[in-house]
C-alpha cells in the first residue's frame, strides 16, 4: 500500500501547523481545521481517429476554516510557507465575535484511516501517457467496428491523484491518498442525415488495469455505440402521466435527485428542504430502502475518510418507507444534534465543505425484474439518464433519458428519444410498487454539482416500477 | 494587496525553456486574483470566504503535435518541471494537422481599454452591510417570506497575461462585484415552500443595483410561485422571460460553436446562410462592450475581439470560432478562443445577446389566450445533436391575456430548430446580467407536460 499523505510532503512541520491552529481556535470558534491538498491531474482525448489532446495539471494549496455558531470563516491560499498560513488564518477566524483569547490546543493525534478502501498498487497518473493513448485508440477502431454508421468517436481518459491531510483544533491530524479515474466514451452516428449521439463509461478510484480487466473498454466502446445507433431508429418520446420501468444501475440518479439531496443535513438544518420534518415519517412505500455508503471498495464516491478526518459509513437514509437519517458534516451534526455521517465534502482546498452524498442506493427487494415490465400496460422503460437536477425547496426533480423504450401490453417494444421525467421528492417513492432483486451500481462516471462544487458519486438501484410519473416528451401521450 | 509579480519576465522565461526544449511554438497564460465573499443568513453572518490565486498554463507545440499544462506553484523548480512535463506529453500524442498558433500577423495590436476593471476595495463590514441589507429587504417585503438560503455578496479583481512565441504580450484586468438573494416563502394554508432568487452583477461597483431592489426583486419571484399546481399535457405558447430566454440562447451558442460543429455534434450543421428565425432575430456576439461581462480586449490566443453578427434578420450569418475550429471547417477565427489557464483553446461566447425588439413584456403577453410564462427551467434535457429539447420548467399560467396562477412540475418540450423559427415576439427588455442576454421572447407552440 502507498504511503498515507504526510504533512512533510507540503514542506510544513507539525509545530508550524499547531501554531496556524492556534492562531484560528480563538476563544469564540467551536472549531477549527486545515485542509491540506496537492492533486495531480491528467486528460488524454481523442476525437476524428486521433489522439490529439494531453492535458496536465498540478496544484496545491491549504483552506483553513473556523466555524462558531452558524457561522464559518475559510480562507485558502495556494502558497503553503508559514506567513501564508496565517494570512488565511486570519482572514478565517475574523467571524468570532471576539478574535482574541487564543486556547491552549490538545496534543495531537496523529492518525491514519483505518480502512484502505482503493489500495491501487500504481496510479493511473503514473501509467505511461502511450498507454492510455493506446487505449484510446482501440475503443475508437472498436466503436467504428461495431457499425459502419458511427460517423466520430470521442473518448476521454481523466485521472486525478489527490493526497489530502486534515488537522483538526481537537488535535487530529491525518491524511489519505485518493487516486480516481474515468475513461468515458462518445459516439455519433449518421444517416441519412439524421444524426444521434451515444455516451458510455465508467472508473472509479482503481488503477489502470481495471479497464482491461473483463474488456471494460470494448464494452464502454460497444455500449456508446449501440446507443448512437439504437436513438436513429428512436420515436419521439410520449408526454404526460404513464407507469414508467427503472433499469438497474445508472438510474439511481433518481434516488440522488429526489430524495438524497432534500436530505443534506445544511437544508435540514436551515429548514429549506421539502423533507424538513419528516423524520420518522413515511416517505417511500414499503418495499424502499435506500443508503448512502461510502465504504464500498473501489467506488467513484467512496473515501477512507472524508474531508474533515471523519471515517466514511453506510448511513439508512430510508428504512421500508421511514424517513430514518439525514447526511451529515460536523458543522450540520452538531447543530442539529444528530450523528456524524462522514459526508463532509469538498471540491479541493478552495471550496467549503458541504454535506454530500457518497455512493447513495435502494436495496435489492424481491420482485423478478421481467415481471415487473410484464406488470406494465402502457409506459415507459427507462435504461440510461443523462443528467439531473432538484429544487430541494419545493422538491421537484427532472432528469433525462438517454436510452429508453415503450412498454406496450407487458412488452418492451421502440426506443424513444428526447424522454424527460419530471416529479417530486417526497412523493416519488411512495408510488413505487415493485422492487427488483437486481441490485445494481452505476459504471463509475458520476458528478455531483453543489454551490458550484462537483465531487464524484455513485448511484445504484435495482429495476424498479414507478407507478405514476409525468414524462415531457413531443409524442402523443 | 499581494506584491505583483513580474509576469512579463516569467511568462518569457518559459517561453524561452520550451524553446529550448525544442517547441516550435508555445503560448504562455497567467492568471492571478482575489476574491472575497460574504453570505449573510437571516440577518447574521453564515460565511466569510477571502482568497488569491495564482495559475500559470503552458501549451507547446511540436510542429503538429501539442499539449497543456497547469501548476499554480510559481518556484523556478516547479516551473521548469512544467516546462519538462509539458514537452513529454506532446511526445505522446498523434500529429494533428490542422494544430498551431494563429498566425503572427493576425495578433492583437490594439489593446483598448474597455472598462471592465474597478480598483474599489470593499472592507468586510461594507460587503456584510451589503448583504444583509438586501436579504432585509426581501425578507420585509412580504409576510409569506419565511425563511431565506441567505443573501451573498461577492468581489473580485484579477489579471489575465497571455503570451506566445510570435512575441505577442497582452494583459488586461477586470473586476467584478456580485451580489444575490435567496429567499424562501411558505404558503399559508399548504405549508408548501418555495425557493426563488434575484441577483445583479457588474464590473464596477457603482453600477450595481441596489441591495434593496435585488432583494425585492427575488422576494417578487418567490412569493409568485406560491400555490402552483400542474396543468394538463398539451399545446400552448410559451413566452420564455429573460432568464428562461437567456438559456435557450445558451443553447445556440453551443450549436454554433466550432468545436460543435466540426464534430458532428450540433444541430447547425451545415445551416450557415440559412433561415434560422424569423426576420425579427438578430443575435450578436460583442467582445468590445464597454464594461460588459465578457468583454476582453484579446480573445484566449491573442487574437483581437470584435462584434460578430451570429443571426442577422433570421439568417444565420456566422459561427464563433477559435484558430483551430476555424480550420477544421475552413473559415477563419472570429476572437472566440476561450481558454482556462493550461487549457487548450474552446469556443466560449463574448457578450452573446438578441438585439431587443419592440414588444413590451406585458404586451407580449397580452397577446396569449391560453399558455405558459416560463420563469425557471430545470434539468438537462437539451439534446445538441439533434436539437431535442425537453426540460422541466415551472412559472405562470396565462389565461386570456392575463398571468393566472402559477405552475410547476410540468417539462416544455419541443425541438431548438423549431422553437427558433416559431420566436412570434421578440421583447424590448434586454438587460445583461451575464454574458449572455436575451429580451423576453414568445414561442409559437410547444408541447407542456403535465397531469
Amino acid at each position: 500500500m502507498e504511503q498515507a499523505a504526510e504533512l512533510d510532503q507540503f514542506g510544513l512541520t507539525e509545530p508550524e501547523v499547531r501554531h496556524a491552529l492556534g492562531k484560528v481556535k480563538v476563544r469564540d470558534v467551536d472549531y477549527a481545521d486545515l485542509y491540506f491538498e496537492s492533486c495531480v491531474s491528467e486528460s488524454v482525448s481523442m476525437e476524428e481517429g486521433l489522439v490529439k489532446r494531453a492535458v496536465k495539471s498540478v496544484s496545491q494549496g491549504v483552506g483553513v476554516r473556523a466555524t462558531a455558531g452558524e457561522k464559518t470563516g475559510f480562507a485558502y491560499s495556494d502558497e503553503l510557507t508559514r506567513r501564508d498560513l496565517e494570512i488565511a488564518a486570519d482572514a478565517a477566524r475574523y467571524i468570532a465575535q471576539s478574535p482574541q483569547g487564543a486556547e491552549p490546543l490538545p496534543v495531537t493525534h496523529r492518525a491514519r484511516p483505518q480502512r484502505d478502501l482503493y489500495p491501487v498498487e500504481t496510479s493511473i497518473a503514473e501509467v505511461a501517457t502511450k498507454d492510455r493513448v493506446e487505449l484510446l485508440n482501440l475503443i475508437d477502431a472498436e466503436a467504428r467496428r461495431y457499425d459502419p454508421r458511427i460517423k466520430n468517436v470521442m473518448a476521454s481518459f481523466n485521472t486525478e491523484y489527490k493526497r489530502v491531510v486534515v488537522a483538526t483544533s481537537e488535535g487530529l491530524m491525518i491524511g489519505d491518498v485518493q487516486p480516481l479515474s474515468r475513461l468515458q466514451v462518445t459516439c455519433i452516428a449518421e444517416e441519412n442525415g439524421n444524426r444521434q449521439s451515444g455516451t458510455f463509461g465508467g472508473g472509479g478510484r482503481i488503477g489502470f488495469a481495471f479497464y482491461r480487466e473483463l474488456d471494460r473498454y470494448i464494452r464502454y466502446a460497444r455500449e456508446a455505440a449501440r446507443q448512437a445507433i439504437l436513438n436513429l431508429g428512436a420515436v419521439d418520446a410520449p408526454a404526460g402521466v404513464m407507469p414508467v420501468v427503472l433499469a438497474g444501475g445508472w438510474p439511481g440518479i433518481l434516488l440522488h435527485e429526489a430524495i438524497g439531496h432534500g436530505l443534506e443535513a445544511d437544508f435540514i438544518r436551515r429548514k429549506t428542504s421539502a423533507f424538513t420534518n419528516l423524520l420518522g415519517a413515511r416517505v417511500a412505500s414499503e418495499v424502499c430502502t435506500i443508503a448512502d455508503d461510502g465504504t464500498l471498495p473501489f467506488r467513484r464516491g467512496s473515501l477512507n475518510m472524508d474531508d474533515e478526518g471523519t471515517p466514511t459509513s453506510r448511513t439508512v437514509l430510508i428504512e421500508r418507507g421511514i424517513l430514518r437519517g439525514f447526511i451529515t458534516d460536523r458543522l450540520n451534526a452538531r447543530l442539529l444534534g444528530i450523528p456524524l455521517t462522514g459526508n463532509g465534502r469538498r471540491e479541493s482546498f478552495q471550496s467549503i465543505v458541504l454535506p454530500r452524498m457518497t455512493n447513495t442506493f435502494m436495496l435489492a427487494g424481491e420482485s423478478d425484474p421481467q415481471d415487473i415490465i410484464r406488470s406494465v400496460t402502457r409506459g415507459l422503460y427507462a435504461v440510461s439518464f443523462g443528467g439531473g437536477q432538484v429544487d430541494i425547496t419545493n422538491g421537484k426533480f427532472v432528469f433525462s433519458a438517454s436510452e429508453a423504450y415503450l412498454i406496450e401490453n407487458g412488452a418492451v417494444t421502440r426506443p424513444v428519444k428526447g424522454a424527460t421525467l419530471i416529479g417530486n421528492g417526497p412523493e416519488i417513492l411512495t408510488k413505487v410498487s415493485m422492487v427488483g432483486h437486481d441490485l445494481t451500481l452505476d459504471e463509475g462516471i458520476g458528478t455531483c454539482g453543489k454551490e458550484g462544487q462537483s465531487v464524484p458519486v455513485g448511484v445504484g438501484l435495482p429495476t424498479i416500477r414507478v407507478d405514476e410519473i409525468t414524462v415531457g416528451g413531443t409524442g402523443r401521450p | 494587496m499581494r506584491q505583483e509579480l513580474d509576469l512579463k519576465e516569467l511568462t518569457g522565461d518559459m517561453l524561452a525553456k520550451a524553446t529550448q526544449h525544442g517547441a516550435s511554438g508555445a503560448d504562455v497564460m497567467v492568471a492571478d486574483g482575489d476574491t472575497f465573499s460574504v453570505q449573510v443568513r437571516l440577518g447574521a453572518v453564515d460565511r466569510l470566504t477571502k482568497a488569491r490565486e495564482k495559475r500559470v498554463g503552458l501549451r507547446v507545440f511540436f510542429g503538429k503535435r501539442s499539449a497543456s499544462a497547469s501548476t499554480s506553484d510559481f518556484s523556478r523548480e516547479s516551473l521548469d518541471r512544467l516546462v519538462s512535463d509539458t514537452c513529454a506529453l506532446a511526445a505522446a500524442v498523434a500529429e494533428d494537422e490542422m494544430s498551431g498558433l494563429p498566425a503572427g500577423d493576425l495578433m492583437a495590436h490594439e489593446l483598448p481599454d474597455l472598462d471592465l476593471y474597478d480598483p474599489t476595495v470593499l472592507d468586510t463590514a461594507a460587503q456584510i452591510e451589503l448583504a444583509r441589507r438586501a436579504e432585509a429587504s426581501a425578507m420585509a417585503a412580504d409576510a409569506r417570506i419565511t425563511n431565506s438560503e441567505g443573501s451573498d455578496f461577492n468581489s473580485s479583481a484579477g489579471r489575465v497575461v497571455l503570451a506566445n512565441t510570435h512575441g505577442f504580450l497582452g494583459e488586461h484586468r477586470s473586476s467584478s462585484f456580485a451580489m444575490s438573494v435567496s429567499p424562501i416563502a411558505t404558503d399559508p394554508d399548504s405549508g408548501g415552500m418555495q425557493r426563488d432568487s434575484w441577483y445583479a452583477v457588474q464590473r464596477k461597483f457603482a453600477r450595481l443595483d441596489s441591495p434593496e431592489s435585488v432583494g425585492l426583486e427575488a422576494a417578487r419571484r418567490t412569493v409568485r410561485r406560491l400555490g402552483a399546481r400542474k396543468v394538463t399535457t398539451r399545446r400552448a405558447p410559451v413566452i420564455f422571460d429573460q432568464e428562461t430566454a437567456g438559456s435557450l440562447l445558451a443553447n445556440l451558442c453551443s450549436a454554433v460553436s466550432g468545436y460543435a460543429l466540426y464534430k458532428g455534434a450540433s444541430f447547425l450543421i451545415g445551416q450557415l446562410g440559412n433561415r434560422l428565425a424569423p426576420e425579427t432575430v438578430t443575435i450578436y456576439d460583442n467582445g468590445r462592450l464597454p464594461g460588459g461581462l465578457g468583454s476582453r480586449p484579446f480573445d484566449g490566443e491573442g487574437l483581437p475581439t470584435r462584434r460578430t453578427t451570429v443571426v442577422e434578420r433570421g439568417i444565420l450569418a456566422s459561427y464563433l470560432l477559435d484558430t483551430y475550429s476555424g480550420r477544421k471547417l475552413g473559415l477563419a477565427s472570429t476572437g472566440n478562443a476561450s481558454r482556462g489557464v493550461g487549457e487548450s483553446p474552446s469556443v466560449g461566447p463574448t457578450n452573446f445577446y438578441m438585439v431587443p425588439g419592440t414588444a413590451d413584456p406585458s404586451e407580449i403577453i397580452r397577446s396569449v389566450r391560453e399558455g405558459l410564462y416560463v420563469t425557471e427551467l430545470i434539468g438537462f434535457g437539451v439534446n445538441m445533436v439533434t436539437g431535442d429539447y425537453s426540460r422541466g420548467a415551472a412559472g405562470i399560467w396565462i389565461k386570456n391575456g392575463e398571468l393566472a396562477y402559477p405552475v410547476e412540475e410540468i417539462t416544455i418540450a419541443g425541438n431548438l430548430t423549431r422553437m427558433f423559427a416559431d420566436i412570434e415576439l421578440v421583447g424590448n427588455d434586454l438587460e445583461f446580467r451575464g454574458r449572455i442576454a436575451c429580451p423576453t421572447i414568445k414561442i409559437g407552440e410547444m408541447t407542456i407536460a403535465g397531469n
